[in-house]
């Protein structure tokens, strides 16, 4: 009989696979099918969302799981073009749980939703016997107001350019890092962060957004796979501007990862017009960690739902949905 | 020299067009096409990644090679690591390479979710750790690989005597390379007209194990590196010895690879290990002394000896339809086969060639080679 592997889980060809064979054939309806980072609700004036939380190690470099639990759904929400407004909090807890480390958790989260102007209205505890939980799973779930409505990934035209907000790949290297035992050096932290602030800057500035998407789990070749497919068009992706921190590169080495598959949890890519191309990028240049956002791609009508990366010597290739194992519980 | 110096200046832009327009300019000298096969896996994911086909002129041809340790393991063989793995008091160890590939009743993969403890390690040494936490399990090292992962199981064996550590045992999958590359050109239907030599095989083995291919069988050989720069320097200096009418050994790796290789690590594989009768290698059938077997002297250690009543040993073929056997041959190309990309996807993968990354047919998939 068929069972469920890690490879279920892990943002790509065989996570999508699951979630079509078994949840989509279910649940199918409308809002569902639109497969948005959040469900567009109540005539598109309000937008919903979900997210669970399992990461291993619980505190790391940049956050800790609580941090994560926020970031995670509000910017699932931020990416809409909305507002973060009600968030609910479940957790599952193992017995022996140590109380201050639960005290410091859920006061990462109590910042980040002040960052993101939303308050935590329902909730739910459950402690399991030790060994049925690791250390602590938290669920949310949230709602936002839809500020510009209309953006969707399914949506992408010609018309629009890709760019991204920063360097890549720092989530899902700082935690196989803290969990292998290695020091890398340097200043390699999790990009764990909310984006509303972001996204409402570039809403402020008036930028023509047709998509966004955070580049979690699958990272960005994750994402832009889903546009291609989602959209119906080809995206070519110039290899030589997605930036990516050496100390990154050093653990894909190491370890034989690509960049473009690893988590991100601060990290997303927008669908733009192009003309407002300049005027984006130096919004999203005025936030901290924004130093590196720049364009990345172009879309074109050729390679209809592929995503082709091109060299800077010229040679082309796919940058394909990541599949197999990648590193479970990241977020 | 710094880590970032061989990400970034063995894939400089810059460097690897150079060297493809001199081999453009070389190749306008030559008389025929040139076949280089890529003996390694790992040269044949770099091809792929890279696209260094698009740079080649038309008479420059590549012929994916053997040298992916995964895939060429034949079902069999994967089908004892998960009979082994199924056992209750046992706890299979093996590389991560070895994940999703199936056996004739699933992978290890499958093994895990049904219950199987298997644990994935980047280093074998990590069964020290394993067997000492678990002294009531048996702890079966899973080792594949070609030489360059051997001496590992060597030096874990020697650990497993000197600590003198009753829970650990050995599943050899050892194979070499010169045996196939032997077998190969010398193949009725054979087109090869040159090799690059391994990466990292021969760090291990040094160049001497392809002395032979140059004076017996009149075939270059250079060994390259598997950065890009590396590769396109090691298909110049194979075009120039084609141009200039020589036939050579030539190591293009010279920053770790010479003619002796780490002779420390080869005593070690002498001292436990010892070439096997034969070895089937799936997609090429049965080829003698193509493999490595632990002496009978540590005979305690060989889970294929421990357990031999209960492995299966029943050669399975592949689907009748698979193109495989033609594909390491270079006779056919994956594009070729007619359940490429169809019934035969890396997530499904029904031939050799598509289980593993290093092999020619995932790498087509893919990279989309020929966009």
């Amino acid at each position: 009989m068929k069972k469920i592997t890690i490879a279920c889980g892990n943002g790509g060809v065989e996570n999508n696979d699951l979630i079509e064979k078994v949840f989509y054939k279910h649940f199918q309806n409308d809002i569902l099918q639109k497969n948005e980072d959040s469900a567009v609700i109540h005539d598109g004036s309000l937008v919903f969302s979900t997210d669970s939380f399992t990461v291993s190690p619980i505190f790391f470099e940049g956050g800790d799981i609580g941090k994560l639990s926020i970031c995670g759904t509000c910017n699932d929400i931020a990416m809409m073009g909305a507002a973060p407004m009600y968030v609910s909090c479940a957790v599952i807890i193992e017995e022996g749980f140590d109380m201050k480390e639960l005290d410091i958790i859920v006061s990462s989260m109590k910042k980040e939703l002040d960052i993101n102007g939303a308050k935590v209205v329902c909730g739910d505890t459950k402690v399991v016997p030790k060994g049925a939980a690791d250390k602590i799973f938290i669920n949310t779930s949230a709602v936002g107001s839809v500020l510009k409505s209309g953006i969707s990934s399914n949506k992408i035209s010609k018309d629009d350019i890709v760019l991204i907000n920063r360097d890549i790949g720092c989530h899902g290297a700082t935690i196989f890092t803290a969990r292998e035992g290695m020091n890398m050096g340097g200043d390699l932290q999790s990009d764990c962060a909310s984006l509303w602030p972001q996204v409402q800057a570039l809403i402020d500035g008036g930028i023509n957004i047709t998509a966004m998407r955070d580049a979690t789990r699958g990272g960005v070749a994750a994402s832009l796979n889903e546009w291609a497919k989602q959209s119906k068009v080809g995206i070519v992706v110039d290899e030589s501007s997605i930036p990516i921190k050496d100390e990154v590169k050093g653990v894909c080495e190491l370890l034989g990862f690509e960049a473009t598959n690893l988590a991100n949890e601060g990290t997303f890519i927008l669908a733009i017009k192009a003309k407002d191309e300049q005027k984006a990028i130096k919004i999203l240049k005025r936030f901290e960690k924004n130093r590196y956002a720049t364009k990345i791609a172009n879309i074109t009508q050729e390679h209809i739902g592929k995503v082709v990366i091109e060299s800077s010597y010229g040679t082309k290739r796919y940058l394909d949905m990541p599949s197999g194992e990648l590193l479970p519980r990241i977020c | 020299m710094q880590l970032k110096n061989l990400y970034d200046d063995f894939r400089d832009g810059k460097t690897i067009k150079a060297y493809a327009d001199i081999i453009k300019n070389d190749a306008k000298k030559l008389s025929k096409t040139i076949n280089i096969m890529e003996v390694c896996g790992g040269h044949t994911h770099t091809i792929m990644k890279y696209g260094l086909p698009q740079l080649m002129p038309e008479s420059i041809n590549f012929v994916h090679g053997p040298g992916c340790p995964v895939c060429i393991m034949p079902k069999e063989r994967i089908d004892h690591a998960y009979h082994l793995s199924l056992l209750d008091d046992v706890i299979l160890v093996t590389l991560g390479d070895m994940i999703k590939v199936p056996g004739s009743r699933g992978s290890l993969q499958d093994a895990r979710s049904s219950g199987a403890d298997v644990r994935f390690m980047y280093s074998p040494m990590e069964c020290l750790t394993i067997a000492k936490q678990h002294p009531n399990k048996k702890i079966i090292y899973f080792a594949i690989g070609f030489e360059t992962t051997t001496p590992m199981t060597a030096s874990l064996l020697e650990a497993t005597i000197k600590q003198d550590i009753k829970n650990i045992f050995f599943h050899i999958n050892h194979v070499t390379v010169p045996e196939a590359m032997k077998l190969l050109i010398d193949s009725d239907d054979s087109r090869i007209d040159a090799f690059l030599g391994p990466a990292h095989v021969s760090v291990i083995t040094g160049s001497k194990i392809y002395d032979i291919f140059p004076k017996k069988y009149n075939t270059p050989v250079v060994v390259a590196g598997f950065e890009p720069v590396d590769m396109i320097q090691a298909i110049s200096m194979i075009v120039k010895q084609f141009v200039e009418h020589r036939c050579e050994l030539e190591v293009e790796y010279k920053r770790l690879v010479n003619f002796d290789g780490n002779i420390v690590a080869q005593e070690k594989v002498k001292k436990y290990l010892t070439p096997a009768k034969q070895f089937r290698w799936r997609g090429l059938g049965d080829i003698p002394n193509s493999a490595l077997e632990l002496r009978d002297e540590y005979a305690r250690y060989d889970a294929t000896k421990i357990y031999k009543d209960i492995l299966p040993n029943e050669p399975i073929d592949d689907h009748k339809l698979c193109l495989c056997g033609d594909i390491l041959k270079g006779v056919a190309s994956p594009p070729d086969c007619s359940i490429f990309g169809t019934a035969c996807k890396p997530t499904t993968p029904i031939g050799s060639c598509m289980v593993s990354s290093e092999g020619a047919c995932a790498a087509y998939y893919k990279y989309g080679e020929g966009l």
